[in-house]
């Protein structure tokens, strides 16, 4: 198949219909709205529903239904409206429902702005919701990743009969490049046995529900479906980490941004790398594993308080430095991202 | 005449003595079953005292989250718009917490039936002030009796009453002709639903003993002259043309 140019957000939307899904719920909020905007006449074309609900809450509600009726179910937000998200993810989680649930982060606590951000990430990996639980995050880089994580967030979900959040961001959701979209992949509702379609008479009614209520052995459930998630689903990349001074660890935008300063310090005979986790959740501690000849690690991200540095710190143990290179307001920038690195090793005497 | 439980109400209902929801469950399986669409109708309670349905049905059921059972049904409906799909919630779900999402699916005439068991309190938290407790009513949380000049009350009809949606009509579920019509108003939303006319909501009076502080026939009185002063039993509006 050809390349085409696409939007990152629109590519998401693609790719969703594409791995299956016919249902799609959201409201209009910046920097996610064109997913929002594509949907409503490419649902149509392809035999799916669209509805633009009233709120934030309508519509993760709306897609839980969905998802109870056996479809693959996609909803979208970003910043305030991802939060109004929450409810409803964890309900899909209470009821062991998978669907699919985009945040293009935008910066900014309260309303913040509609720049790119990471600034979601805690509210990502931890639960976000009220409750006890962890959904599994995919973290893509790229125009071409969001077309190819689509179909792999709709299987985890189905695998694991749990939520995915997808964490993009307002600079790949809005950027344009080349992609090779994958071919269309059909859906049936009633595949699993799970999925309320009626019931005959004498037979055990499917319910939907928090199943705190009826599972004595929930808790064990729950336990071993994160333990298997977390052995199972760990996703990244390598970047010239295995014999690098200084790993830096970034996803998402930051994680290009790295790219780059890896290549211009090696160029300068710096021995950077990168460690890009593409699963937020489970984080991937195998990653560094790898990393033999390592000083201190840095995360690369795009906010104030360094929010995947306590994961990093977890994943090593606490036995090496890690450090943070944010911005706030912009992308980070190679030279400061390598200056910082350089400065770290210094502080650690080489 | 021989009486039989609908083979779609399975279990013995733990409602409290006197509760108007084990009626209208009943009703409701009563309905599903004369009309052969038992074994295909779809249902979405709300948590708390409509939550216990899901274990009282032979319905795949959803138990959505509090006052969201709207936008849950409809999209089940559009997911399976073969089955009957109704959901089933109290008047704190649906003119509280969830107003905006009854108000926006009337608003899009979505295919599914709505049935309100307006008890004028917070039925399962203890018997707090809703939209609909009356003026000077007392409750948990108006314990002098509600203020009518901090806090209205609300009649759906006075909300849903001039939209473009299939039916709007209210019973009470007290005495024999009242048990009657609110089983008419049942079947009518769901023979709508079939036709595809679109949104109905059914609202039935019910009478909450426990927390009106009331013995059950005292309660049932209460909401007989009292609840329908406020909430007028009939029907509102009926796209077939007969309202």
């Amino acid at each position: 198949m050809s390349k085409q140019l696409m939007k990152g957000n629109e590519a998401l939307a693609e790719a969703a219909l594409r791995a299956g899904c016919r249902f799609y719920s959201g409201y209009p909020i910046t920097p996610q709205t064109e997913i929002l905007e594509y949907l409503a006449k490419r649902m149509d074309e392809v035999g799916g529903t669209f509805v633009q609900t009233e709120s934030e809450l309508a519509g993760i509600n709306m897609l839980l239904g969905a998802a109870a009726a056996g479809a693959r179910a996609l909803t979208s937000s970003a910043g305030p409206g991802f939060s109004l998200k929450q409810e409803g993810i964890s309900y899909l989680v209470a009821a062991d429902l998978p669907a699919v649930i985009i945040d293009v982060m935008r910066i900014g606590t309260g309303l913040g702005d509609i720049a790119q951000s990471q600034g979601d990430y805690w509210q990502l990996t931890r639960g976000g919701g009220h409750g006890d639980y962890h959904t599994i995050v995919l973290a893509p880089a790229s125009v071409q990743e969001n077309c190819d994580m689509m179909e792999t967030a709709f299987d985890l979900a189905e695998k694991y009969r749990h939520p995915v959040l997808v964490a993009s961001d307002a600079a790949i959701g809005q950027m344009v490049e080349a992609v090779e979209l994958k071919e269309f992949k059909e859906h049936d509702i009633n595949q699993y046995d799970w999925a309320i379609r009626g019931c005959k008479a004498g037979q055990e009614p499917r319910k939907i529900q928090n199943i705190y209520y009826t599972d004595p052995e929930y808790p064990e459930h729950l336990r071993a479906k994160y333990d298997a998630i977390t052995a199972t689903e760990q996703r990244w990349e390598s970047y010239y980490a295995e014999d690098a001074d200084v790993v830096l660890v970034a996803y998402g935008i930051s994680s290009r941004i790295s790219k780059e300063a890896v290549n211009m310090a090696r160029a300068q005979g710096i021995k950077l790398g990168l460690i890009r986790p593409i699963t937020l959740w489970p984080f991937p501690v195998k990653a560094f594993e790898t990393c033999k000849n390592v000083k201190a690690f840095m995360t690369v991200e795009i906010n104030i308080l360094g929010q995947m540095v306590d994961d990093v710190k977890l994943a090593v143990d606490c036995k090496y430095p890690v450090g943070f290179c944010g911005t706030f307001f912009g992308l980070p920038e190679p030279d400061v991202i390598i200056e910082q690195a350089l400065a770290m090793l210094e502080k650690e005497g080489k | 005449m021989k009486l039989k439980a609908p083979e779609t109400v399975f279990s013995t209902a733990g409602f409290c003595p006197g509760c108007g929801h084990g009626l209208a469950s009943r009703l409701i399986g009563e309905v599903t079953e004369e009309l052969g669409i038992q074994e295909k109708t779809l249902a979405v309670v709300d948590v708390a005292c409509c939550s216990f349905d899901i274990d009282y049905w032979r319905y795949d059921t959803i138990m959505s989250a509090h006052g969201r059972d709207i936008p849950t049904a409809v999209g089940v409906k559009h997911i399976r718009p073969e089955n009957p799909v109704f959901a089933y919630l109290g008047d704190g779900a649906a003119y509280s917490i969830g107003m905006a999402e009854t108000i926006h699916a009337a608003l899009r005439n979505d295919n599914i039936c709505v049935f309100v068991v307006n008890n004028s309190v917070f039925g399962m938290t203890g018997g707090q002030m809703a939209p609909t407790t009356l003026p000077h009513q007392k409750t948990a949380t108006s314990p002098l009796g509600k203020d009518p000049a901090r806090y209205g009350t609300l009649n759906v009809v006075d909300v849903l009453g001039k939209m473009d949606i299939a039916y709007l009509a209210r019973g009470e579920l007290v005495g024999a002709a009242g048990m009657n019509n609110c089983k008419k108003l049942i079947r009518k939303a769901f023979e709508k639903q079939l036709a595809g006319e679109g949104f109905s909501l059914v609202e039935l009076l019910s009478p909450c003993p426990t927390n009106l502080n009331m013995p059950p026939v005292k309660a049932r009185a209460h909401v007989h002259n009292e609840m329908t002063k406020f909430f007028p039993t009939g029907e509102f509006i009926d796209k077939g043309g007969k309202v």
